[in-house]
């Protein structure tokens, strides 16, 4: 439906190229037509983006939903299997959409509920004697909610009888100003369908047992509540995506936001999103601290061994919109007006300079793949000693950073830099700052 | 200034840097420049660099090593264009010369032979500003006379670095916006050394232990929840966000000397030091619990509505280590909000001791008293701002004496690696420590206080809600008019030369005077802090009071949490603020309401 939509905006653009390409693809070949491009139409190419992007993640998390139905109902080391794939498909599309989160203050809100890490498993489930039973910052450190039906949060006592979507949203996400109380998203079910990575920077991912879910002969104990638990966290998932799908409707939140706007301000949320993704979060929090500390425990999606594949796709989602084209699950691309058409227009070497530096971090990416393909996880790659591995993840984030220049040189080269804090001088314009 | 010879002494002989410049080969090009450029001392505020090209032999080297080697990575990686505001490249080159001849070192580690005056040299008037800027700001500042509207820019109380994300628990967590990307990549880092647990020594992860021995909290994010306000104890088991500190008055000569002549704040209790710790390494006793007793006094406002106020008794309970002194005093304090804390750093002293009445010359009854503490690294006598008491001059302080109190680990400011232990406390003293002689002389060597101080400087101030409202400019006008402004004072434009541009030339709006005020007997808790008398506290600043329940869950004010409300914060002002508390007692209750209502709208 939103592919045709798409299409019909591409005004002629070659639609192929995008479609078949690689994810190392060669730069890409854009019409000379640029300066023509409408900002607005760039803005709402974004937001068509935005939508399908939320639609493959919502379909994979309702497929991810399926699979952990049958894995409660009937579980075997198949349907174990079943679900993890399940939930690491449903990661792709999903990441991205994290070149959304930045720019746009809806999705930042929302983040949080779905993909917020890094957890305090104790909260929830059993864990290793090894990971110790206290922690004066968090009471809940082993509150382990699924062998416990009554918790302690705040000095208050929590009736945890039934573990429902209701009770993990609102009572223990986040219970005591905690931010290691990850209670709901994509982390929460990673763990309860691995286990935790007892491996350090060792080969290996979490090694849950499919017993824990079985009733008859359960180990871990608790197992009807741990299927509780992770049947009501992925119909949450399902629920918060459908949110974030309907926000990038036609008539939705996100949506209106942007395209109601100065077009040229929806130019900057995009470049803004991009930015903050390359450095901060994805160069930065997630890849160089880990570095640094040698840290396992500082590993994105930590209890599968996933986290190349979900860094990767975050610089595809980046490029994606700079590109303004996404191959969506099913093979097919939205695709229209470009920020990179826009550049183009403003200034073609600063067009190829992103695109060039886009492309180049996406294979440095595959390249920290490759090595966790070839039986070397991201964890093993930050191990402290692995000069090859730590050179690898390095490049990763030189990468980002290079690019992250060449972003803030078509902000530039767009002269949308300035534009957050410029307008009239009236009480109109009462965000307005002294200067 | 002072962040010149910081960053100087991080290379100074005898630091981990320069004994790692010298055996690593990356640090050659640097060295090898013929004039080293102002701006590698200057543009260190985004302490990380993250150009590629000088990382290659990192993983050779033991971690905190590679942390140390970050800030001298990236010069090709620099953002383009920054300022190099403040710093004349005369002071540059002199520095460069005094980092070869190796002599910064003992420069810092003995400030107070460098300077001994004992009242400071602050300027009366701004050095930062054109007289057209002046002009600017003077106009821009004065206080607010017409209450239909909202004032211009006042949506933005933090300047052009507030932010404008949606409301939500994160509230106080985010960063300024207007950092660049590499600035929020930054902030990122330091959010992650704030939020990491730092573990017991010995460890297998050395960069990151060094608890204790003993200590209140493994992290930072541990009291400081969602980068919020702290609160009393809810129960037994809970006081991560309040501690006790202990101290006496000076009582010699010799004691009140160094007092008067800034080179102590107070004297610690001899066998406790100067705060309550009330955990410990495992094979190590706690120091004990704080002990709160209330006691419900009740208060009848003009209108007949009585209001009742808890009055706090302190005590300690389970002493580890026998009885306190009986001179020792308790001070309870909670965690404070850490938004615009970069901002207020950059307020300049000049606008600060304008406010400052010391003696009351004016006769209004409200008197403002400058704290005037000595640096650390440089020994100069500088403004006091931060801290309950206004103890302490800047962030990187802040930030290191939490390190060295609340967690028990050693910083180039404080190494005291064995945290609050005192001399008497011979167990813990005789506790492993998690310096490694091999990566460096403190357990958090520079990049790694420089990261945490970068994230304390940039935690952004929430956009204001409900400015425009009826109720809410209402209520502003009461506060006008009740006189909460003459120390709650709203608006400051921060310096021109601010090192970040991030902080320089922002109109602010904090709602605080950064002075001392007796605030009367019932808030007193009889411990005086450097200028400080037992009753004088730092007028609070208000920005972002009124997020506190979203972002805390709680509505627990003032320096110990006791004000369960904000009309019960309000009602505990005494001394100075007497008079604007009684007439705020005497309105009538729709304009009480409408007061809290514009406080809540900050």
């Amino acid at each position: 439906m939103l592919t045709s939509m798409a299409m019909t905006r591409r005004h002629g653009r070659i639609a192929t190229i995008a479609a078949t390409a690689a994810l190392t693809a060669a730069i890409f070949v854009l019409p000379a037509k640029a300066a023509e491009v409408d900002p607005k139409a760039v803005v709402a190419n974004y937001a068509d983006i935005a939508l399908a992007g939320y639609e493959d993640s919502l379909t994979t998390a309702q497929a991810l939903k399926t699979a952990v139905d049958a894995l409660v109902a009937k579980p075997s080391q198949e349907t174990l299997d079943a679900a993890r794939a399940a939930w690491k498909a449903s990661r792709i599309p999903y990441q991205q959409t994290e070149a959304f989160r930045f720019g746009n203050p809806i999705v930042d809100d929302w983040e949080g509920r779905v993909n917020a890490w890094p957890l305090d498993e104790g909260l929830i489930d059993y864990v290793d004697g090894g990971y110790g039973t206290e922690s004066d910052e968090n009471t809940l450190y082993t509150a382990n909610v699924i062998a416990n039906k009554s918790i302690e949060i705040n000095g208050e006592t929590v009736d945890a009888s039934k573990l429902t979507p209701e009770f993990l949203a609102s009572t223990l996400q986040e219970a005591g100003d905690i931010e290691a109380n990850v209670a709901t998203g994509y982390h929460a079910i990673e763990f309860l369908l691995w286990g935790q990575d007892l491996n350090g920077t060792g080969p290996g991912a979490g090694n849950r047992p499919y017993t824990d879910y079985d009733t008859a002969n359960c180990t871990g104990g608790n197992c009807d509540r741990r299927g509780e638990y992770l049947a009501s966290a992925s119909q949450l998932l399902v629920a918060d995506l459908e949110e974030m799908v309907g926000n990038w409707k036609a008539d939705g939140e996100a949506r209106k936001t942007l395209v109601d706007a100065d077009p040229t301000e929806g130019v900057s949320v995009i470049l803004t999103g991009m930015g903050s993704l390359s450095y901060g979060e994805l160069a930065g929090e997630r890849m160089k601290l880990g570095l640094l500390l040698h840290d396992p425990e500082e590993e994105h999606d930590c209890f599968s061994d996933n986290t190349s594949i979900s860094h990767l796709y975050d610089t595809v989602g980046i490029r994606n919109v700079y590109r303004g084209s996404y191959k969506r699950v099913d093979g097919s691309v939205v695709e229209g007006p470009s920020v990179s058409d826009l550049v183009k227009a403003a200034d073609p070497a600063v067009d190829a300079e992103l695109s060039g530096k886009l492309d180049a971090t996406v294979a440095k990416m595959e390249a920290i793949e490759a090595r966790a393909k070839a039986g070397e996880a991201y964890d093993q790659q930050i191990g402290e000693g692995n000069t090859e591995g730590n050179a690898t993840v390095q490049a990763a984030i030189d990468a980002l950073v290079d690019q992250t220049k060449s972003i803030e040189r078509a902000v530039a080269a767009l002269k949308i830099d300035a534009i957050a804090f410029e307008g009239s001088d009236s009480l109109d314009a009462p965000d307005k700052v002294f200067q | 200034m002072r962040r010149i010879i910081s960053q100087m002494r991080r290379m100074g002989p005898g630091s981990p840097l320069h004994r790692h410049a010298a055996t690593s080969p990356f640090l050659l090009s640097y060295e090898g420049e013929e004039t080293p450029s102002p701006v590698c001392f200057t543009n260190h505020l985004s302490p990380i660099a993250w150009g590629r090209g000088t990382d290659a032999d990192w993983s050779s080297l033991p971690t905190k090593q590679r942390f140390l080697s970050l800030t001298q990575g990236g010069r090709g990686g620099e953002p383009e264009g920054r300022d190099d505001e403040g710093v004349s490249g005369f002071l540059s080159k002199a520095a460069a010369l005094l980092l070869a001849a190796g002599i910064i070192l003992s420069l810092v580690e003995t400030p107070l032979a460098q300077a001994e005056e004992t009242s400071p040299n602050l300027p009366a008037q701004r050095t930062d500003l054109t007289p057209e800027d002046r002009a600017r700001v003077e106009a821009i500042t004065k206080p607010a006379t017409d209450f239909s509207a909202p004032e211009q820019f006042e949506l933005m109380q933090g300047g052009a670095g507030t932010s404008k994300k949606r409301v939500n628990q994160d509230a106080f967590s985010q960063f300024s916006s207007n950092l660049t990307f590499e600035e929020e990549g930054t902030f990122k880092l330091g959010n992650g050394l704030f939020r990491k647990l730092w573990v017991s020594s010995p460890s297998s992860t050395q960069a990151s232990d060094g608890l204790g021995p003993l200590f209140n909290a493994r992290a930072c994010q541990s009291c400081h929840l969602k980068d919020g306000r702290g609160h009393p104890p809810e129960n037994t088991a809970d006081a991560t966000s309040m501690f006790l500190r202990l101290a006496r008055a000076a009582e010699s000569e010799e004691e009140k000397r160094l007092v008067a002549e800034h080179k102590a704040l107070n004297f610690p209790d001899p066998v406790y030091g100067n705060q309550l710790q009330d955990l410990a390494v495992p094979g190590l006793t706690g120091e004990g619990r704080m002990k709160i007793a209330y006691e419900e006094i009740p208060v009848t406002l003009g209108d007949g509505t009585s209001v009742s106020l808890r009055k706090p008794n302190y005590s300690v309970t389970d002493l580890g280590y026998g009885p306190l002194d009986p001179r020792t005093t308790l001070s309870p304090r909670v965690t404070p909000q850490m938004i615009g804390l970069g901002l207020v750093e950059q307020i300049h002293p000049a606008d600060i001791l304008a406010n400052a009445d010391p003696d009351d010359a004016n006769g209004d009854g409200i008197s403002g008293k400058p704290s005037v503490v000595r640096d650390v690294p440089t020994g100069e006598l500088i403004l006091g701002r931060f801290g309950w008491k206004a103890q302490t001059p800047s962030i990187r302080q802040q930030t290191a004496d939490a390190f060295a109190g609340d967690i028990g680990i050693s910083t180039p400011e404080v190494p005291n690696h064995w945290g609050d232990c005192t001399d008497r406390q011979t167990a813990c003293k005789a506790m492993p420590i998690g310096v490694q002689e091999r990566l460096g002389p403190v357990e958090a060597p520079d990049p790694i206080m420089e990261l945490v101080s970068f994230y304390s400087r940039n935690l952004a101030v929430p956009a204001r809600r409900d400015m425009g409202k009826t109720a809410v400019l209402r209520g502003k006008q009461m506060f006008y008019e009740a006189g909460c402004a003459s120390c709650h004072t709203p608006k400051y434009v921060t310096r021109r030369d601010a090192p970040n541009k991030a902080q320089a030339f922002q109109l602010i709006w904090p709602y605080s005077d950064f002075l001392l005020h007796d605030m009367g007997e019932g808030l007193a808790d009889g411990q005086p802090v450097g200028v400080a008398s037992g009753s004088e506290w730092r007028t609070a600043p208000l920005w972002g009071i009124g997020l506190t329940q979203r972002v805390n869950g709680h509505t627990f004010f003032l320096h110990d949490g006791r004000a369960r409300n904000l009309t019960e914060a309000i009602l505990w002002h005494g001394g100075e603020a007497q008079a604007a508390r009684d007439k705020f007692a005497d309105m009538a209750s729709q304009d009480r309401e409408a007061l809290v209502k514009f406080l809540e709208s900050l």
